[in-house]
């Protein structure tokens, strides 16, 4: 599953490592974040994320 | 220094003057700069932020001059950076606070730092309002500006914004207001800062501006935490962040290089008489001379930035690989590229600057000017017909 990054502050969502403080399990892919997931170190929301 | 000064009837200026810092983290601070803190008297008397650790006893002493700090029952920190954290511990000791308002990336950065868990730390949303007397405070959070932790306070009774490093400037002056310095001065030192500091956030700069129009607040002071407060025509410092954040460009090319024998620098001359023969505003800026974060100043309005370096050892001069990391850094957008540079019998530097500018997404114009050695007529001329094509291509995408 692929790596995504955020473009705001460079924090890497890695499937394989999931975001466990906010409640994403491992293994949960990038698409299957809920919609109002927001990057766990400056709360950019999902639409500023690219692949790595 | 060690002058409170009172900005509006109950709030001091509690800070510090730094008259001789000169690098901060890689930015040259050639005027010094200070640490803002902001005291309010009300029922719950208030402190902003405080100063890098060195300076905590200035501090101490300003607040002393106002009241006896174990008084004190709020703190506030905006933003845990250490030129206005560092002496928290020390603050905390001594006035031993009934409540610390943070962010929660606020209250995650200052366990972080000085881990210190007995801390009587109360989070803030942004909008969340608490009341201290006579005045309310307002939570903004700035997330990423500068820093996750970043937030302002706005306190509606005295329509003043303390805006933590937002709209700062690194200038030490025993002045406080902008009203009493020389405004282009002023302007110059607030440019250098965005283009140090917060380039890379433009998107998220241009976001809270619109925000915070939508809140239709009334400012008419704002409070950083370096530097000069604005208190005459406060906006004008928004709308020159509106202006910065959006990077539009003038007709302007920035010329960058190194030299090891001047050949890399008469190809530099001959680009930018090309330029300017065509009416193009150029800086040319040798960075033996020229510290990185004045170049990133000059860059922000500049549409195309030029890069020149003779090779060394099959790479370029490390100056332009120091240059180029910090250029990568700070994020310019909508720029032209291109690259030049002398070289003596391998040449790879002229590529690999054309290189960077492509991963910084700058249009670039051919694959860069390469001469052998000394260049002689001919290269020159290359060198000028690629400063008047540069040229022709701002006029065509920068109105007058």
């Amino acid at each position: 599953m692929e790596k995504y990054v955020c473009q705001v502050c460079g924090y890497v969502y890695d499937p394989a490592v999931g975001d466990p403080d906010n409640g994403v399990n491992p293994g949960t892919s990038f698409a299957d974040l809920p919609a109002d997931w927001v990057c766990p170190v400056c709360g950019a929301d999902k639409d500023s994320f690219s692949p790595e | 220094m060690r002058t409170v000064v009172e900005i509006k009837k109950g709030v001091h200026w509690v800070g510090a003057v730094d008259w001789h810092v000169r690098d901060f983290h890689g930015y040259s601070v050639d005027k010094g700069s200070t640490y803002n803190s902001y005291l309010v008297m009300d029922d719950k008397v208030t402190l902003f932020d405080a100063v890098k650790k060195p300076f905590k006893s200035d501090m101490l002493h300003n607040i002393y001059k106002v009241i006896d700090p174990g008084k004190i029952d709020y703190l506030v920190v905006n933003h845990v950076e250490p030129d206005h954290s560092g002496s928290i511990p020390e603050i905390i000791e001594a006035i031993k606070p009934e409540k610390v308002f943070c962010s929660s990336r606020g209250k995650k950065a200052l366990l972080d730092h000085y881990h210190r868990d007995d801390w009587p730390y109360e989070i803030v949303e942004s909008g969340q309002e608490i009341s201290i007397g006579k005045r309310t405070i307002t939570f903004l959070e700035t997330r990423m500006l500068h820093w996750p932790d970043s937030m302002f306070s706005y306190i509606k009774e005295e329509s003043l914004l303390i805006s933590s490093d937002a709209f700062g400037q690194h200038w030490a002056t025993s002045e406080r207001f902008n009203d009493q310095v020389d405004s282009s001065e002023l302007m110059a030192h607030a440019v250098k800062y965005y283009a140090n500091i917060l380039l890379p956030y433009s998107g998220l700069v241009q976001k809270l501006i619109a925000e915070v129009k939508k809140m239709n607040i009334k400012i008419d002071m704002i409070a950083p935490d370096h530097g000069l407060i604005w208190r005459e025509d406060p906006l004008q410092i928004v709308e020159a962040y509106d202006k910065w954040s959006k990077q539009g460009c003038k007709r302007k090319a920035l010329i960058i290089y190194d030299t090891m024998w001047h050949s890399t620098e008469m190809m530099a001359k001959a680009i930018a008489d090309g330029l300017i023969e065509s009416g193009i505003s150029v800086k040319l800026m040798n960075l033996a001379c020229d510290h990185r974060s004045d170049v990133i100043t000059e860059m922000i309005d500049s549409k195309a930035v030029i890069l020149g370096s003779p090779t060394l050892n099959n790479g370029m001069l490390p100056r332009m690989a120091d240059m180029l990391c910090y250029m990568k850094g700070l994020r310019p957008i909508n720029k032209f590229g291109a690259a030049f540079g002398s070289y003596g019998w391998s040449g790879e530097a002229v590529k690999q600057l054309a290189k960077s500018l492509e991963e910084m997404k700058m249009k670039l114009f051919g694959a860069g000017i390469n001469l052998q050695f000394v260049p002689n007529h001919e290269g020159l001329k290359k060198c000028v017909d690629l400063g008047r094509e540069i040229a022709a291509a701002i006029k065509d995408s920068v109105p007058v």
